[in-house]
Order: structure tokens, then sequence, then C-alpha cells
């Protein structure tokens, strides 16, 4: 449904993103997470066709994004909800959908139809004569969700939707977007929430200018983060260290406890457990375990730093 | 080009415009002060018939100059305030070109200003007629020169304003400052004023009118090709303030 083959954006002598490369599937949840200033916002804003793409090609269900024609088709296509959900404060929040419904060429009862759809989905059905100046910020984000989806689009691009909101309106949102994955909608949803990425999507791309790693949650902790083998031991003897220091491997020791970050531990772990015993080493318990979104995010986004 | 999504905008726009009382009253005040302020001193005072003559299309190039400075509240209204409460993108984001979103947002500056400015001149012509007719032994208004001042240097004046306010948006991020930028559109149509007033041009000469007509609408289409150039998408998003 999304396609984007090595697409970068400069801005002067920025690259703003660098050779993105992905794909997203109808009906799939795809989670762009990055820290500020990582492209995320300009990816979308390239994929929307609001701004043009330096290199690269990309597409959304089959219209070229670059090509001028396809432009206002795509459009027709999206929903999207900025990061400034963007709504115009002295209207209410019937007016801001009719306008939007009127723009997207909604037919007159289709379009009354919707918004009262969509507001009673999303609980603002009895505030629609209500100015949206007076709307709380997830009352506000709610409805910049629901002018989204006034034209009823297969694809919603949500730039950070939860971000500013308190638990029970990130909650609330949130609900929502699983809602409308159970409606078979494409959803490219921008975060740097990683527990809502966490949640919410079927495939994750860490993001820092260029794309750092792309896979489903699970895959990006097991093969990003790694997992670990922590070993308690009763004593830790010179021995046993200088035989573990020997093994050459990623390891960090508090007190009796020597913890191992491996690729593979069910794999690496006989080995290691062998070089304890033949060193004298008296093993209390041994455990594996997965690092988490975080720890792949973090480990990705730091070592980017270092570099 | 698809003129019912301009109107589309336009008409949100008058919706916001009617919410927003402030606009309105800074549309409608100054046309109707001037437009009654001059006939009642133009009644309070004895003005020798010659001058009447003189000055009253003078008083008709009051509407010019209002045409520059009118448009200036809704014009700088409609961009930097949907600029300033971010619904640009939202906007950008739907399926209209960056032309007919311009066209809309020119619309919603042009008819509520051209309806102030020509209420307010219908309104000072039938008060200076009740106020002349006893000096000058007829009706001064409507004449030809009026009607040329009126209907083509108005709106062509108007134009030049919103295009003016199109450019002058892009460059700010506060709706006073571009209100105060936007204003300077007024400043030929003072200029004119005071070379008529010099005597260096008659504006009471039909093709004098004309003549600052047409140079109106060349500017107008200059002004228009850098409006095009400025309300670009990409630009708006990535260089407006």
């Amino acid at each position: 449904m999304i396609d984007a083959e090595n697409l970068t954006k400069k801005f002067g002598n920025l690259t703003a993103v660098d050779n993105l490369t992905l794909h997203v599937d109808e009906g799939e949840i795809f989670g762009l997470l990055g820290p500020n200033g990582a492209g995320k916002t300009t990816t979308v804003r390239m994929l929307c066709c609001l701004i043009s793409k330096t290199e690269g090609k990309a597409s959304i269900a089959g219209y070229d994004v670059g090509n001028e024609a396809d432009a206002l088709k795509i459009r027709k296509l999206i929903g999207f909800v900025p990061d400034n959900v963007g709504l115009y404060e002295a209207l209410s929040a019937n007016d801001n959908l009719d306008f939007y419904g009127k723009l997207y060429d909604v037919p007159d009862a289709k379009r009354k139809e919707n918004i009262e759809r969509v507001l009673k989905m999303l609980d603002l059905w009895e505030k629609k004569d209500v100015m949206v100046g007076t709307f709380s910020k997830g009352m506000k984000q709610k409805l910049a969700l629901a002018r989204a989806l006034i034209h009823d689009p297969p694809v919603l691009f949500l730039d950070e939707p939860t971000a500013n909101l308190d638990p029970e309106a990130s909650k609330t949102v949130r609900d929502f977007i699983l809602e409308l994955k159970k409606q078979k909608r494409t959803i490219f949803l921008n975060t740097h929430n990683l527990d809502e990425a966490r949640r919410l999507c079927d495939k994750i791309g860490i993001l820092n200018t260029s794309l750092r790693a792309l896979g489903s949650p699970q895959e990006l902790e097991n093969n990003v983060g790694g997992r670990a083998t922590v070993i308690q031991l009763e004593q830790l003897t010179d021995a046993v260290q200088e035989a573990l220091r020997n093994l050459r491997l990623d390891m960090t020791i508090i007190e009796n406890r020597v913890t191992i970050r491996l690729a593979n531990p069910e794999k690496e772990n006989s080995a290691i457990l062998d070089a304890v015993f033949r060193a004298g080493g008296r093993v209390q318990s041994t455990a594996i375990v997965g690092s988490t979104l975080e720890d792949a995010y973090l480990k990705l986004v730091r070592k980017e730093a270092i570099e | 080009m698809r003129l019912s999504k301009s109107w589309i905008i336009a008409q949100k726009d008058f919706k916001t415009f009617r919410r927003k009382k402030n606009v309105l009253y800074t549309l409608l005040i100054v046309p109707i002060m001037i437009s009654i302020l001059i006939p009642v001193v133009l009644l309070a005072t004895h003005i020798p018939v010659d001058h009447l003559t003189y000055l009253l299309p003078a008083f008709t190039f009051f509407y010019v100059l209002l045409a520059g400075v009118v448009p200036t509240t809704i014009a700088s209204y409609t961009i930097v305030g949907e600029k300033v409460e971010k619904t640009l993108e939202p906007l950008l984001a739907a399926p209209v070109t960056d032309g007919e979103i311009l066209l809309g947002k020119a619309i919603s500056a042009f008819l509520p200003s051209i309806l102030a400015i020509l209420g307010g001149s219908v309104l000072f012509m039938v008060l200076s007629d009740v106020a002349t007719f006893k000096s000058l032994g007829y009706y001064f208004f409507p004449n030809l020169n009026t009607a040329v001042t009126l209907f083509m240097m108005v709106p062509l004046a108007v134009l030049m304003s919103v295009e003016w306010n199109v450019v002058v948006s892009g460059r700010v991020t506060d709706v006073r400052v571009a209100q105060q930028l936007g204003g300077l559109a007024a400043i030929p149509f003072v200029l004119i004023y005071v070379l008529g007033e010099l005597n260096f041009v008659q504006l009471n000469v039909t093709n004098n009118l004309l003549i600052i007509s047409g140079i109106l609408a060349l500017v107008d289409v200059l002004l228009f090709t850098v409006t095009r150039r400025t309300f670009q998408r990409e630009e708006i998003l990535t260089k407006w303030k």
C-alpha cells in the first residue's frame, strides 16, 4: 500500500531523509520511530505529497508520489493528522468536519452521515455545535482524527497523535487507532512513544535521517536490542573472570552477577558455562533475558550519536 | 482550477469572519465613518460651488485609498491567521491545488472588502448629493468619473492590496505585523492623491483615471506572478516562518 525506495530529501546542504526504503502492507500499522529532527515529519510530508522528494521513488496504492497528476489522487486516498492538530478554533466541530468533507468531495447526505458516525465513535457528538476553541487537547486530537476520517480514507498518516495528551486521552486515541486497524485501514504512525509503538504497530522503522532498523517489534527487540545470559555465581573469583574475558564477549559484571549479551544464547550458553566450571566457578542460577524495544531504540540512536 | 474548491475555502473564511467580530468591525468601521463624516462636513460648512466640483471627485478618490487599506485586515487574517493557528498543513494535505487555495483566500479577502467599500461609497454619494444639492442645483453623483473610480480603480486597488498582503503574509508570523506591512499597499494611492492636490495629476479627468487604472492592472498582473511563486505548498511548509 505504501512503498518508498531510496527516498531522499535535502534542504540545501542538509539531508533530512536519506535513502529511506520501506514497504507497508494494506491493513498494517507501521510505526516510524526516531529522535527529534530524525526526518519523521519530512517523510510523512513527502508521502502525503506536501513537499517534493529530492531523490528516490515512493508510491501510495500504486500512485506515484512525485507525479503532479497523481498527487491529488493520493491526497484523496489519505487522511492526515499533523503534529499540530490545525483545527479552526472559531468554528464548531461540525463546521470543521463539514468544510473538509466538502473539500474531499463527500456528497451532502454521505457527509452528514460520516460526521455523525465519526463524532459518535469519538464521543464528540454532543459537542458538535461547540466552538473548537473551547475544547481540551484530547478533544481536539480526537476531532483531528475525525477530520482525517471524514472521507473514509483507506490510508492514514498520523504524526505523533498522542503527543502532549494526558494518559486517559492517549489511551482513547490508541484504542481508536486499534479500532481503525480492525477496519483494515493502513496506518503510518510517527511517534516518540516506544510503548505506544510496541502496542500498536505491526512493523516499526527506526529513523535517524536514514533508516537504522526495520522489522516487527519482536524482531527489533531480538535482533537489534539482542538478548543476554545472566549468570549468578556463588563467588566471582579471578580465575572465573579470566576465563570469561578469554571468551571475548560483551559482558557486564556487577558483584557476583555476570550479564553477557549474546545473539543466540541457546547456542552459546554451553561453552560459556563450560568455561566457568573449568575455572572452578560455582553457578547459583542462569537465565536468558530479552531486551525491550527501548533497548533496541536506544542502542541504535546512541550508536549513531557516538559515530 | 476548480472554482468550486476556492469557493468552499472562501465560504469557510466568511463563516470565520462572522465569528470574529473584531475582523468584521475593522472592515466596516472606516468606510462607514468616512462615508458619513464627509457629507456632514459638507453640510455644516458653506463651500463655494467651484470648490465643490473639485472637492467631490477628490473625496471619491478616498475610496481608492480605502481599497489599499481595508483588505489588509482580512487578507492578513485569512493567511497569517491560518499560519498562526497552524491550520494550513491539513488544508494543504487536502485534494486542492495551491492555485485553488490562493484563489479562495483572494476571494475571501476581496469580496467583503469590495462590498464594504462600495457600500460605503453609495452611502457617501447619497448623503453628499443631499448635502450639496442646494448649492449645486443638481445631483453631483453618480457620474462617469465616479463610475471609473469605483468600478475600475477600486476593484483593481483591492486586488493589488490582497496580492501584496499574500506576499507579506509569507514573511511574518504575527497578524498585526502583517496588517501594518500590508497597509503599505495604500502608499501609491496616497502619492497619487497628493499629486492630485498639487495639480500634477487631474483626478477629475476621465482619461487620467483610465491611465491610472491601466497602470494598476499591470501592477496587479506583476504581483500575481510574485504571489503564485510565494504561495507554493513546499514554500509554505518549509520556508514560511
